[in-house]
């Protein structure tokens, strides 16, 4: 299995963690990943902004790109990025007038037959859950994950077509396949805030703050997320400790691949005594 | 053995002569074959329910049924959790087979509940459904003594102990079957009347339609088009008037009132008052000439003020009859004898100046009641300037305006001085949900026509601004609400939420002092014209008519129906029904829904030529009544009567509703009610006392 | 309440340019309030997100453009997912700002304004965002020393999840024509 891929700006920064269980997950299950040339800024939260245009020409370049290389759907890891390129997407089918304007300023003909995937949709619906089960060493038996999908993944529905917009079930599907015990809580879509992270702390050390305590009255463990902005946002302006894992990271801890240590250190939040105390590392 | 205090006799111990001792010293010497021993039962059942909890939770059901299988002559007495329900049923049934029960005391409900029940099912074992009764220990003792579980349970016992009493000497009654007249009268030519005659007629049933104006249709004749689909108002409605028109069993009286009406449901007897039009309709042939030739005009009420008519004129183009009426007020000829052009130049030489208007004598079965509507007059508006700024209007004069054959040919303009409004305001609820100073109500349909006109408004106006002042927006009928917000959509609509305080001129405008709650900001419009939503309220004249009919109105004079929600249609009075905007606002689609439902009710009375009625009703002891007449002038139905062969007062069975008036009213105690009577009332007291 | 509103000449040019440039049906809006309900930043903005859209209609345009509560969006599109009439506020934000940028009202939430200007002059740069130059830049200009965004950039930076130095892109050219074209 081939797929086009998007790694995003973070990969290798902030979303280092996200990056490197990617890639030795998508490995354990035989998936190719052919990263799209020379690819660009999708323009994030900043961009669409101030300037319309720009936030659509920019992930456009990219779509080009993933068109031209011709290996397959393309895959976005990062939630925030997904839906900036979905959005682009959306936009090229929907409008002729703005699709032919952004073709002209990219300088590519738009091929509607692209299809842009969620990590989490290509785990799902085209790897298959009996796949990733058959891959599990270490089941997580005993962990109780709260599944954070926030905002990008699932709003707006006509945009990203991912899952329920109020109640979106896909990470918990996964998790459970992985053996872990999700458990079900009110929160799963809400807004953290993270655009506004570094400008208004206070706010977003309310919503973030929410968020987390919600989780753990659930009875969480930790919290399982797809987004670069969402997990970094969320270790950052917490204060109870409680782990955020992407998805992809507690993957790797079940199909037991090389080299965890490398990207869990990273955390700020240390999720190793979590792990440790439930025999998974 | 229970005690049996309401002995017959025990009422002798009594040293006061009361009224009541007077009479039950008369009563006993009455000389009723069915008193004492032989007429009184023997086997009686009581059957006690518990209503789930709400008699069983308050009153001791079990210890009750224990002590009634005690009283004398009660060979049967049990208990259910709910009598009502089928197998409740069964047990009556069963005991009444299995002991031969000769009468039933169901202890449940209140008897409007299941009277009817109760009776249909002691019916069906061939007991006289007269000889059941209710004894009502819910809402008269168990929901109102709640906190006294004891004594509910005493008064409960001594409840069924009275009507036992009662039931003893209940009599056998039938029915009593009335022969009725099957056609119908329906009095308004809206759109509500004009639904239920065709209805009815189509049926089969002959109907008399009265209108008192000229000309058929109501206010649907004043609309442009209607929302929620937009179609003009007129061609709909002049296919309808057109197939009344021609209809074999529909009796038209266009410019007829009803004078009066006497009789009961089946049997009513009118009086029609034809009023003189002053043209023969039967040879004129509508051609006009007349209303081209006359030189009087005057301010026509029907164009709202805005255009003119002759003193000779139909009602409005194209009407439904297309007959003019030479309106004597304004006529030359009768202000001063002079002029006559219309007479030289009928073709048909129909006029009429000596005719003089006609009574009529009809019988009906049923009779409809859909004299419609009214707007709430602009003049009693204070805030609003009492309608005398010209560029105030209200939704109506409006609808004239959209009116493709109306004064301005459907354009907009603005009374003072034609110009087309750029600035147009209009307010909602005005004179509607106002409990202080006008109506409390909500007169239905003001928020969608205002949501119609804005809209064809904006498309005569594209430059134009329509501002909208309201509370809320009331659109529950059927894709009005999308229909409000597609009009939203496409016309940009500005809604102001929040009513209009003052309005006033200042140089050529109007001024409007409103505000929008959902900015909080004081707004203040400089209008050009100003249409006003004003409330829905009764047609003139209805109070006079509900009087004749014996209808009732509510306090603003809407026809009340029997009950609102479960007989809608139907009114106090039997026999008369209501539809259209006389009992309540509503749109055109509730008034044809309304009307169409009342033709049916009527079909279903109609459908046979005999009328079942309850038998319990008054009857006077023909050796008793002295004649008197009293209870002819107290009866509230017109019920008694002298028989003056025989000197005494006789009941009219199809008309009495067994009120117990003339009772009361007997000097000489010789009306009785039946299965009420005086005798059994005093035993039953007795049982209290 | 506030002052009167003179509504002689409703200034109906307002609510026709937001609704064009955005693309939303703002007419039918009818302040069910459904969005700020679910807003997670309502409460910090001085006009909730259904009071913009009044304001809109009711042509208020200084004071929309000159609101805190365009730059508190935070485009989580919470509120267009749930409104019942399709209307999308985060994407009528963006075109707010885009508005108040062009013309030259001051923004009231500056350092919102100069974060996003950061983040997009370093992916002007070089067709990546860098963490570092992009805080850099931010801090500087913004004198947002203290508040929040230095030590957690710094934690970040210590634990080597902020790379010291940016990766570019191949086709700096590329980018380069793109924000050209983009610039209006
Ligand atoms: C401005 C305005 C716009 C409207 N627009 C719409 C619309 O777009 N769509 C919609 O669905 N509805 C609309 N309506 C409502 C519509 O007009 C009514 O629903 C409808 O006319 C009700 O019909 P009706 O027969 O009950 O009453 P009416 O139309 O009032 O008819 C009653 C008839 O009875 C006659 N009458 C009264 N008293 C007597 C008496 N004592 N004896 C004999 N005859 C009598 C009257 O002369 C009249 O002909 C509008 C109403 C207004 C005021
Ligand atoms: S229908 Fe609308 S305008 Fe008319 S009274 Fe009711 S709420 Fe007011
Ligand atoms: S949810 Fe939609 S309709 Fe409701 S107030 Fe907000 S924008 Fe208006
Ligand atoms: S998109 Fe903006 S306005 Fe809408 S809910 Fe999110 S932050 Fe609030």
């Amino acid at each position: 299995m081939r797929f086009s891929y998007f790694p995003g700006c973070t990969d290798h920064s902030s979303s280092y963690e996200y990056g490197r269980s990617t890639e030795a997950v998508l490995e354990t299950l035989g998936v190719d990943l052919v990263e799209i040339e020379d690819w660009n800024c999708c323009g994030a939260a900043a961009t669409h902004s101030l300037n319309r245009l720009l936030s659509l020409c920019l992930p456009a370049r990219n779509i080009s790109k993933a068109q031209s290389a011709q290996v397959g759907p393309l895959v976005v890891p990062c939630a925030g990025c997904f839906s900036y390129l979905k959005r682009t997407e959306y936009v090229l089918q929907h409008d002729e007038a703005e699709r032919k304007e952004i073709e002209g300023i990219v300088g590519f003909t738009y091929e509607p037959s692209l299809e842009i995937l969620a990590l989490m949709d290509v785990f799902l619906n085209r790897i298959g859950l009996g796949k990733i089960e058959e891959k599990v060493k270490k089941p997580l038996k005993g962990l109780k994950p709260v599944c954070y999908y926030g905002c990008a993944l699932v709003r707006h529905p006509k945009i990203t077509q991912l899952d329920d917009p109020e109640n979106p079930q896909y990470l918990d599907r996964l998790m459970k396949g992985l053996g872990a015990e999700p458990v079900d809580w009110s929160y799963k879509t809400d807004c953290c805030g993270a655009d506004l992270a570094m400008t208004y702390a206070d706010v977003v050390k309310k919503l973030v703050g929410k968020i987390v305590s919600m989780a753990k009255e659930a009875g969480a463990h930790c919290i399982v997320t797809s987004c670069g902005l969402c997990q970094m946002n969320l270790e950052m302006r917490q204060d109870i400790g409680l782990p955020i894992f992407y998805f992809t990271e507690l993957m790797g801890v079940a199909f037991d691949v090389k080299n965890q240590e490398k990207w869990l250190k990273k955390h700020l939040i240390n999720p190793k005594g979590l792990l440790e105390s439930l025999g998974l590392s | 053995m229970l005690e049996d205090r309401g002995a017959a006799f025990g009422l002798e111990g009594r040293g006061k002569r009361t009224r009541e001792f007077a009479l039950s010293e008369t009563l006993l010497k009455r000389s009723d074959p069915r008193t004492l021993s032989e007429a009184i039962m023997k086997k009686l059942g009581v059957f006690i329910c518990h209503c789930g909890v709400n008699i069983a939770g308050t009153v001791d059901v079990k210890s009750v049924a224990g002590k009634m299988g005690e009283v004398k002559d009660v060979s049967h007495s049990a208990d259910y959790i709910y009598m009502c329900s089928e197998p409740g049923q069964q047990l009556i049934r069963d005991a009444i087979r299995e002991k031969g029960l000769e009468g039933v005391v169901v202890a449940c409900c209140s008897p409007s509940m299941h009277e009817n029940t109760f009776r249909k099912a002691v019916k069906s074992e061939g007991m006289n459904p007269y000889l059941c009764e209710i004894a009502n220990i819910r809402e008269q003792c168990s929901w109102v003594h709640q906190k006294e579980k004891q004594k509910a349970t005493e008064k409960a016992e001594e409840i069924i102990l009275a009507t036992l009493k009662k039931v003893r000497e209940n009599e056998k009654l039938e029915a009593i079957s009335v022969s009725i007249n099957r056609s119908v009268l329906v009095i308004g030519g809206g759109i509500a009347g004009m639904t239920a005659a065709l209805d009815l007629a189509e049926g089969g049933y002959e109907v008399i339609l009265l209108e008192k104006e000229q000309a058929l249709g109501g206010h649907m004749t004043q609309l442009s088009k209607t929302f929620p689909d937009l179609h003009p108002a007129l061609p709909d409605l002049f296919t309808k008037a057109k197939g009344i028109e021609m209809h074999p069993g529909i009796d038209l009286h266009c410019y007829s009132e009803m004078e009066e009406v006497k009789g009961y449901v089946g049997n009513f007897e009118l009086t029609i008052r034809k009023k003189a039009t002053y043209v023969d309709w039967e040879k004129c042939n509508g051609c006009g000439l007349c209303i081209r030739d006359c030189p009087v005009e005057y301010v026509s009420q029907f164009e709202r003020g805005l255009g003119v008519r002759k003193a000779i004129d139909l009602l409005y183009p194209k009407s439904v009859p297309d007959k003019p009426v030479v309106h004597r007020v304004h006529c030359r000829y009768f202000i001063d004898g002079s002029c006559r052009k219309c007479e030289e130049v009928c073709p048909e030489k129909a006029i009429r100046f000596n005719q003089e208007d006609e009574r009529i004598g009809k019988k009906v079965g049923a009779i409809v009641v859909a004299t419609g509507f009214d707007l709430y007059p602009r003049e009693k508006l204070g805030e609003y300037g009492y309608g005398e700024i010209p560029d105030v209007i209200d939704g109506l004069t409006l609808e004239r305006m959209l009116s493709v054959d109306g004064p301005t040919k459907g354009k907009i303009i603005r009374p003072s001085d034609g110009k087309v409004p750029k600035e147009m305001v209009f307010i909602q609820c005005v004179a509607s949900r106002d409990p202080d100073r006008y109506m409390p109500y909500c007169s239905r349909i003001c928020c969608m026509y205002t949501a119609k006109q804005a809209k064809i408004y904006k498309e005569q106006v594209p430059d134009g601004q329509p501002y909208i002042f309201y509370m809320d927006i009331r659109s529950d009928g059927k894709g009005y609400e999308e229909f409000l917000q597609k009009t939203i959509e496409e016309k940009g609509l500005l809604y102001l939420r929040g009513r209009v305080s003052r309005i006033f001129q200042d140089n050529g405008t109007v001024r409007v002092l409103g505000v929008d709650t959902l900015t909080g900001n004081m707004v203040e419009v400089a209008a050009d014209m100003v249409v006003l939503a004003t409330a829905v309220v009764p047609s003139d004249g209805v109070k006079d008519l509900a009087a004749k009919l014996r209808a009732t109105v509510d306090r603003h004079g809407f026809l009340t129906e029997a009950h609102i929600k479960l007989y809608p249609v139907e009114s106090s009075t039997k026999g008369i029904y209501l539809a259209g905007c006389g009992q309540s606002p509503k749109d055109i689609s509730d008034t044809v829904s309304q009307a169409s439902a009342t033709a049916s009710k009527i079909q279903a009375l109609l459908s046979t030529d005999q009328l079942l009625q309850d038998p319990l009703i008054a009857f006077v002891d023909e050796h008793i009544c002295s004649g008197c007449g009293i209870c002819v002038e107290i009866c509230p139905y017109e019920a008694r009567e002298m028989d003056s062969r025989r000197g005494i007062s006789v009941v009219h069975s199809a008309l009495c509703q067994g009120c117990g008036a003339c009772i009361g009213a007997c000097p000489n105690f010789a009306c009785e009610l039946r299965n009420s009577s005086s005798i059994q009332t005093l035993r039953m007291m007795d049982t209290f006392v | 309440m506030e002052a009167l509103t003179n509504m002689e000449k409703a200034n109906k040019t307002f609510l026709e340019e937001v609704s064009k440039r955005s693309g939303e049906k703002l007419s039918l809006c009818y302040q069910c309030l459904k969005c700020t309900a679910g807003c997670p930043t309502a409460p910090n903005m001085e006009f909730r997100p259904n009071s913009i859209i009044r304001m809109i209609q009711m042509g208020k345009k200084q004071e929309v453009l000159g609101s805190s509560a365009i730059w508190f969006c935070v485009y989580c599109q919470t509120c267009g997912t749930r409104c019942p009439n399709e209307i999308h506020i985060g994407v009528l934000m963006d075109a707010l700002r885009e508005m108040a940028m062009e013309e030259g009202v001051h923004a009231k939430e500056k350092n919102i304004h100069l974060f996003h200007e950061a983040f997009i002059q370093s992916v002007r740069r070089g067709g990546r965002a860098h963490e570092v130059t992009m805080l850099m830049e931010y801090i500087l200009r913004s004198r947002d020393l203290m508040k929040g965004s230095l030590i957690p950039g710094v934690k970040l930076f210590l634990k080597g999840k902020f790379p010291l130095l940016p990766s570019f892109v191949k086709g700096k050219g590329e980018i380069k024509r793109i924000f050209e074209k983009c610039k209006k």
